[in-house]
């Protein structure tokens, strides 16, 4: 009998899901702590016109998602907290971006599965070579986030404090946006550019509701990212139904669990 | 300029955008004093503190701090920003909350060495705030968070402490409590501190003096040298009376108590003041 690791879309899609799973988990960490969620989501957005763009000339969706997520995410960067109050801008901002995306989709009409793909993402139809990609991005991702996470956690807790100490507070700002904009690149793969949230925002926001220590926060929203992505593409190859929509499931119900079992103990730290 | 001077400024002018916030001022803050730095609002406390941190470099004019010119990163000083908006990180424990304070600067990942740990328990145990940092900083009060601040403030042991408004929103039980425990620490330790506030009374009794600051000018001296009519009408542009009561100041324009006015400014309308103001209206009658 067949287990699931006999087929190669299988250990293929497990592959790339435990690269992507752990950097999101991470990276995720950061985007709750900084209250920039949105700024994930944002990118993931403009990721998408990025990646029909680069289709539409003949270059792989990826490349587009990563040039157009990181161009966007030093801009936001720069713009620093200017962005924050002109969420009316942002929005119509980001409709313009989808919209685009849908304009290169409509002229690439020979591949229509290729919008589903992009915005739900398809962690099933990973090839070898994608793996290596993925892990030759993340690997850098998260050294650059390791080398400046000791200074952007202070600059993220106290950004007055920080810059009074020496500490470049917007330059960390702007190279956090860059990993993050990385980050979604990635996640888009696996769940596509609208369920982004699912594996950075999810587990993140669920550590932070289970313990109060930043390194096990860091740990503990890593191991949740993983075992959502694992178990989603589990479900999904046992009940053929789409592993973003198990991910995406897993992770929220996680959330939903963590906040409900706080409530339970509202005594507990 | 001697060395025994924490702060020293010298004709120093500093701006804010295209506005004059000091104007050739010199003064000489000596080491080892608890001064009160008051003014009205926008009168430049936070600018004033800023330029000593090296943050807003003098228009015109030189700082020194401890006989060095004031520059960014300074170790000798420990600064608690004043409180404004929601606080990033309210799910993580107090303790983790301080320590991102330690060596923050440095580069890698943010684990917490044998060295740095004894100076973040250290500090913590100054403001007596260990049990505090068990428990996450949305749990906490007003007041338990300020005494985190300062903890922070006091990692690296500083010299000079820089405290920004640190009795804003509490209530007055909770500010002599800041108050005193500051005051304990200053003499404890032998530093200078600068605490900005927003009304002189709750500081009466701890600091050695004021510095006053308004319309681009400057006063510093003890509270009798200073809060006079003369001296404070010229930093208001308006004419001041100065009002004693039972050990208590106030700083009268007309017939308004002009810090408390600005107090009020700052929080919306009235919160417990009721009772302050009739002490204000009999003061009108004397």
């Amino acid at each position: 009998m067949l287990t699931i690791f006999d087929y190669d879309f299988m250990r293929n899609a497990f592959a790339a899901a435990t690269i992507v799973a752990v950097l999101a988990g991470i990276v995720g960490y950061f985007l709750v702590l900084r209250s920039q969620t949105f700024a994930g989501h944002a990118l993931a957005h403009v990721g998408f016109t990025g990646a029909t763009g680069a289709v539409l000339v003949g270059l792989s969706p990826l490349w587009g998602l990563v040039l157009m997520t990181v161009g966007a995410g030093v801009g936001m960067g720069f713009m620093g907290e200017k962005l924050a109050e002109r969420d009316v801008a942002i929005g119509l901002v980001l409709a313009f971006a989808l919209a685009l995306g849908l304009l290169f989709l409509h002229f690439f009409t020979s591949y229509a599965t290729q919008a589903t793909t992009l915005l739900f993402g398809n962690v099933f139809s990973v090839d070898t070579s994608t793996i290596w990609t993925l892990l030759a991005l993340a690997t850098p991702t998260l050294a650059l986030l390791a080398v400046i996470s000791r200074p952007l956690l202070f600059a993220s807790l106290q950004p007055e404090l920080a810059e009074a100490k020496g500490v470049p507070v917007r330059l960390y700002g702007i190279l956090f946006l860059t990993v993050v904009a990385l980050t979604t690149a990635e996640c888009a793969q696996i769940v596509g550019v609208l369920l982004v949230f699912a594996l950075m925002v999810g587990p993140a926001a669920t550590a932070q509701q289970l313990t109060t220590s930043v390194t096990m926060g860091i740990l503990v929203a890593a191991v949740l990212a993983l075992l959502e992505a694992w178990f989603g593409i589990a479900l999904a190859f046992y009940t053929d139904w789409p592993a973003s929509f198990w991910i995406t499931a897993l992770s929220v119900g996680a959330y939903l669990l963590s906040v409900i079992g706080r409530r339970l103990r509202p005594a507990a730290a | 300029m001697s060395d025994t001077n924490a702060v020293a400024f010298a004709h120093v002018s500093l701006r804010l955008g295209s506005r004059l916030v000091l104007s050739d001022i010199s003064l000489h803050i000596p080491f080892g004093q608890f001064i009160g730095v008051l003014g009205p609002n926008g009168a430049g406390k936070t600018t004033l503190m800023r330029a000593i941190l090296g943050l807003v470099p003098p228009f015109a004019g030189t700082i020194n701090v401890l006989g060095e010119p004031a520059q960014r990163g300074n170790p000798v000083i420990g600064y608690t920003p004043q409180l404004h908006g929601p606080t990033p990180g309210l799910r993580l424990s107090g303790w983790d909350f301080v320590a991102s304070g330690a060596s923050g600067h440095r580069l890698g990942l943010p684990v917490v060495g044998r060295v740095e740990r004894a100076d973040i328990d250290r500090a913590l145990g100054l403001v007596d705030a260990q049990g505090l940092a068990r428990r996450p900083i949305r749990e906490l009060s007003g007041g338990e968070r300020q005494r985190l601040l300062l903890a922070q403030a006091l990692i690296g042991s500083p010299k000079l402490l820089l405290l920004d408004e640190p009795l804003i929103s509490l209530d007055p039980h909770h500010q002599q409590e800041v108050v005193g425990l500051v005051k304990a620490l200053q003499g404890e330790l032998g530093i200078t501190v600068l605490f900005s506030a927003h009304e002189l009374n709750p500081l009466l009794g701890a600091i050695d003096q004021v510095l006053y600051l308004g319309r681009g000018q400057a006063a510093l001296g003890t509270v009798d040298q200073v809060i006079t009519g003369p001296i404070l009408s010229r930093l208001y542009g308006t004419e001041i009376e100065v009002v004693r009561i039972k050990g208590r100041i106030f700083v009268m324009a007309g017939s308004h108590d002009v810090e408390r006015d600005a107090h009020q400014h700052d929080h919306g309308s009235g919160h417990g003041h009721s009772h302050d103001h009739a002490d204000l209206t009999h003061a009108d009658h004397l």
